[in-house]
C-alpha cells in the first residue's frame, strides 16, 4: 500500500473527534430510547466507530455509501448534520428522510448517503449498481458498501461479489464483522469463517483489518481506494470489530458471555486511540476533554433541535409513495 | 406497416437507447444470445457490450443493480426471462424499489423499467407459465403495466422510462409472434387509463394482456347470438383505472373479469370489489369471474388449455352472465 494520512495533529483531533461524536450521539440515543422519545428498533454501533471514521476519512465527495440499520456512525462520519439525524430518531419532520425511515433507514442526497438498508445483504446489490453507473458514465466516484458478517450468508452477498468483480466496478465492500449476526455467533453460521477468503474466492483483493483501530482502517480504505481508482476492479476489507452493547433494545444478550464483552472493550477505539494520542504527545488530554466537550454540546444541540421539529401532517401520509418527478 | 409484439418491443428499446444515452439493458442472454424471447436480438452489434449487458443469473444482484444506477441517474431497461425467475429478485423489487423514495423522504427516485414475461400457453409447466402480475400490483410504490397490443408495447416501454417510478411491463408469451399493423412513428402510450377495445351494451368484459384477443374472439361470437360485449382492456394494473371500468358498468350492467391469474386474492378480486364499491346500483347481475384454474400450470397442452381461460369458456361465461341457464328469458 502507498496511500497512507498523514498523521498529525489536526489530523488526530478529527480522527478522535469523530469516534467521539458517534460514541456520544448514540448513547443519547439509548437514553432517549428509554425515555420512550425514539422508538421502533435502535441498533447501536458503540464499539465500531473506528470502521466509519477511518473509511469516511478515505472518501471524496464523489464517492456513495450504501449503508446497513446500523447506520448512525456512517451517517455522521459521512457529515451528515447531528440534528437532522437525531429528529429521524424522533420521527419528526425535520429528520434526514422527513421521519419516514427513522433509526434504521437514513438517507441524505448531498452526502451520497444512500440509506441505512434494513434487510440483510439487501444494500449489496444497489452499490453494485452504483458503481455501475459510476463506470457508465466515466465517473470517478466508488461506491462504499458497508455491511456486517451476518450479510455474508445472503445469496446476495455473493451474486454481488461476483458481478461487480465480473464487470470491474468500483466498489469497495467493507464487512464490519462484529462475530454475531444478532444473537448467532459466526461459528454457529458459518463454514468459512475467514470472510475476507469469500472474496478472494470471487477473485477480488480482500484484506483483514484491526477494525478497533481507527488508522489501521483508514490505511487499508485508503489503498483500497487508491486501487479502485487505479482500475483495478472492486476491493474487499474485513474490518474485525465488535459492538459493546445488545444488537437492539430488545435483546438480553443470552448468548455471549460477559467477560468476552469486557475483554473487547479494553481495546475500545476510542480509548486506546487517545491513549496513543496522547503518549506519543500528537495531544494533550486537554485536548480530548474538548472534543468531548464539542461533542456532547453537539448533541445536547442535535436533541433540542429534534424536539422543536414538527411532525409531518398525516395529509402528506401518501407523499413520495409514487414520485411526481425524480429530484434534480 | 405489418410487423410483430416482438419487434414492436425491440423498436422501443432501440429508440430509447438511441434517443437517450442514460438508457441501457441488461439481462439474462439479453445479449449474444439475442434474448430468451428473441426480443434483443441484434441489439448488442448495434449499441455494444457497454449498454447491452448480459448478465449472471443472479436475478437479486442485477435487479438491485438496476435499482442502484437508476438512483444514480440513469435509466437502466432490465429485463427477467419469466416472471416465475423474478421472485428470485423479490426482495430488491419489493424491500427496495418500492420502498426507498417513500422511505428516503422524496430524496431518492428509482426511474427503473422491468420487463418480464408472463403467463401460460407454451406448455412450460409450472415453474416458467405463471401470471403473478395481479401480485404485484399489491403493491404501493410500484406501476404495473400489461401491454396487450402493439401500440402499446412500443408507446409504454417509452412512457415506463420517462417516469419518475419503478415500472413492471408485463408482456404474456404468447403475443411476442402476433402480428398487426403499427404505424412507423408510434408514440408513447400513458401507462395509465384502461381502453374499450370493443364497444357494447350488454355486458363488460374487462381483461387485460393475451386474455383481450380472446375476450375479442368471444365477443364476435356472442354477436352472432345478438349480444353486445364491451371489451375493456385494464393496460394497467397499478394504478387500475376505475373509472373506465365503472362507466362501461353503467351501460351494459354487467361484468365479468376475465384473467388467467387465480382468482383467491387476485386482481379480479380487487376489480369486483371495487364494483361492489362503486357500481353496486349499476349492476344487474352478480359481477362474475373467469380465471385460472387454482393449479400450477401443468405441463401438456389439454391440461395447460383447461387451466386458463379460452374463447369458448369465455363465451360460456359471457352467456351464462347475460341469459343464466337456470331461470327462463
Amino acid at each position: 500500500m502507498t496511500a497512507k494520512p498523514h498523521l498529525d495533529r489536526e489530523h488526530a483531533r478529527h480522527l478522535l473527534g469523530q469516534m467521539l461524536r458517534i460514541r456520544l450521539f448514540e448513547e443519547r440515543c439509548a437514553e432517549l430510547y428509554t425515555q420512550q422519545k425514539i422508538r421502533g428498533f435502535l441498533h447501536l454501533y458503540v464499539g465500531e466507530e473506528a470502521n466509519a471514521v477511518g473509511i469516511a476519512c478515505a472518501l471524496s465527495a464523489a464517492d456513495s455509501i450504501v449503508s446497513t440499520y446500523r447506520e448512525h456512525g456512517h451517517a455522521l462520519a459521512r457529515g451528515i448534520a447531528m440534528g437532522p439525524l437525531m429528529a429521524e430518531m424522533y420521527g419528526k419532520a425535520n429528520g434526514t428522510s422527513a421521519g419516514r425511515g427513522g433509526s434504521m433507514h437514513v438517507f441524505d442526497r448531498a452526502t451520497r448517503f444512500y440509506g441505512g438498508n434494513a434487510i440483510v445483504g439487501g444494500g449489496l446489490p444497489l452499490a453494485v449498481g452504483l458503481g455501475l453507473a459510476e463506470k457508465l458514465r466515466g465517473g470517478a466516484g466508488v461506491a462504499v458498501c458497508l455491511f456486517g458478517e451476518g450479510a455474508v450468508a445472503e445469496g446476495e452477498f455473493h451474486e454481488s461479489l461476483n458481478l461487480a468483480a465480473l464487470w470491474k466496478l468500483p466498489v469497495l465492500f467493507v464487512c464490519e464483522n462484529n462475530l454475531y449476526a444478532m444473537g448467532s455467533a459466526i461459528e454457529r453460521t458459518e463454514s468459512e469463517t475467514a470472510i475476507f477468503r469469500k472474496a478472494e474466492s470471487y477473485r477480488v483483493e480482500a484484506h483483514q483489518v484491526d477494525g478497533m483501530d481507527v488508522v489501521a482502517v483508514e490505511v487499508a480504505a485508503l489503498g483500497a481506494l487508491e486501487r479502485i481508482r487505479g482500475g483495478a476492479g472492486p476491493q474487499f476489507l474485513e474490518c474485525m470489530t465488535y459492538r459493546f452493547r445488545a444488537h437492539s433494545m430488545f435483546d438480553a444478550q443470552l448468548y455471549r458471555d460477559r467477560a468476552e464483552v469486557e475483554r473487547w472493550k479494553e481495546r475500545d477505539p476510542i480509548r486506546r486511540f487517545g491513549d496513543w494520542a496522547t503518549a506519543s504527545g500528537l495531544l494533550h488530554v486537554a485536548d480530548i476533554e474538548a472534543l468531548r466537550e464539542a461533542a456532547s454540546a453537539e448533541v445536547d444541540a442535535a436533541v433540542a433541535f429534534a424536539e422543536a421539529g414538527a411532525w409531518e401532517p398525516v395529509e402528506d401520509l401518501c407523499r413520495h409513495t409514487l414520485m411526481d418527478a425524480v429530484p434534480a | 406497416m405489418t410487423t410483430t409484439y416482438r419487434e414492436a418491443i425491440k423498436q422501443a428499446i432501440r429508440d430509447a437507447l438511441n434517443r437517450d444515452e442514460r438508457v441501457f439493458l441488461m439481462g439474462e442472454d439479453v445479449g449474444r444470445y439475442g434474448g430468451c424471447y428473441a426480443v434483443t436480438k441484434g441489439l448488442l452489434e448495434e449499441f455494444g457490450e457497454a449498454r447491452i449487458r448480459d448478465t449472471p443469473l443472479s436475478e437479486s444482484a442485477f435487479v438491485g443493480a438496476g435499482i442502484g444506477a437508476a438512483m444514480a441517474g440513469l435509466r437502466p431497461i432490465v429485463e427477467i426471462m419469466t416472471v416465475n425467475f423474478s421472485l428470485l429478485a423479490l426482495d430488491q423489487i419489493v424491500n427496495n424499489a418500492a420502498t426507498i423514495p417513500h422511505m428516503s423522504g422524496g430524496q431518492f427516485a428509482v426511474p427503473l423499467v422491468i420487463r418480464m414475461a408472463t403467463g401460460a400457453g407454451r406448455q412450460l409447466a409450472a415453474q416458467h407459465s405463471h401470471s403473478l402480475e395481479g401480485w404485484y400490483a399489491h403493491i404501493p410504490g410500484l406501476k404495473i403495466v400489461a401491454p396487450a397490443t402493439l401500440e402499446d408495447a412500443r408507446g409504454m416501454l417509452w412512457s415506463a422510462l420517462e417516469d419518475p417510478n419503478p415500472v413492471l411491463i408485463f408482456e404474456q408469451v404468447n403475443l411476442y409472434n402476433m402480428e398487426a399493423e403499427l404505424a412507423a412513428d408510434a408514440g408513447a402510450v400513458p401507462l395509465c387509463g384502461a381502453a374499450v377495445r370493443r364497444a357494447g351494451r350488454d355486458l363488460s368484459l374487462v381483461t387485460y394482456g393475451a386474455s383481450l384477443h380472446k375476450s375479442l374472439v368471444a365477443a364476435q361470437l356472442l354477436a352472432t347470438e345478438g349480444i353486445e360485449a364491451e371489451v375493456i382492456d385494464l393496460r394497467s394494473l397499478r394504478p387500475l383505472d376505475d373509472a373506465t371500468i365503472m362507466a362501461s358498468l353503467a351501460r351494459t350492467r354487467r361484468i365479468l373479469v376475465v384473467d388467467e391469474g387465480w382468482r383467491s386474492g387476485g386482481i379480479s378480486a380487487e376489480i369486483c370489489a371495487r364494483v361492489a364499491e362503486q357500481g353496486f346500483y349499476d349492476l344487474d347481475a352478480p359481477p362474475a369471474r373467469l380465471c385460472g384454474v387454482e393449479v400450477p400450470i401443468p405441463y401438456p397442452k389439454h391440461l395447460e388449455d383447461a387451466a386458463i381461460p379460452q374463447v369458448e369458456t369465455i363465451h360460456a361465461a359471457a352467456l351464462e352472465l347475460v341469459r343464466p341457464s337456470g331461470r327462463s328469458t
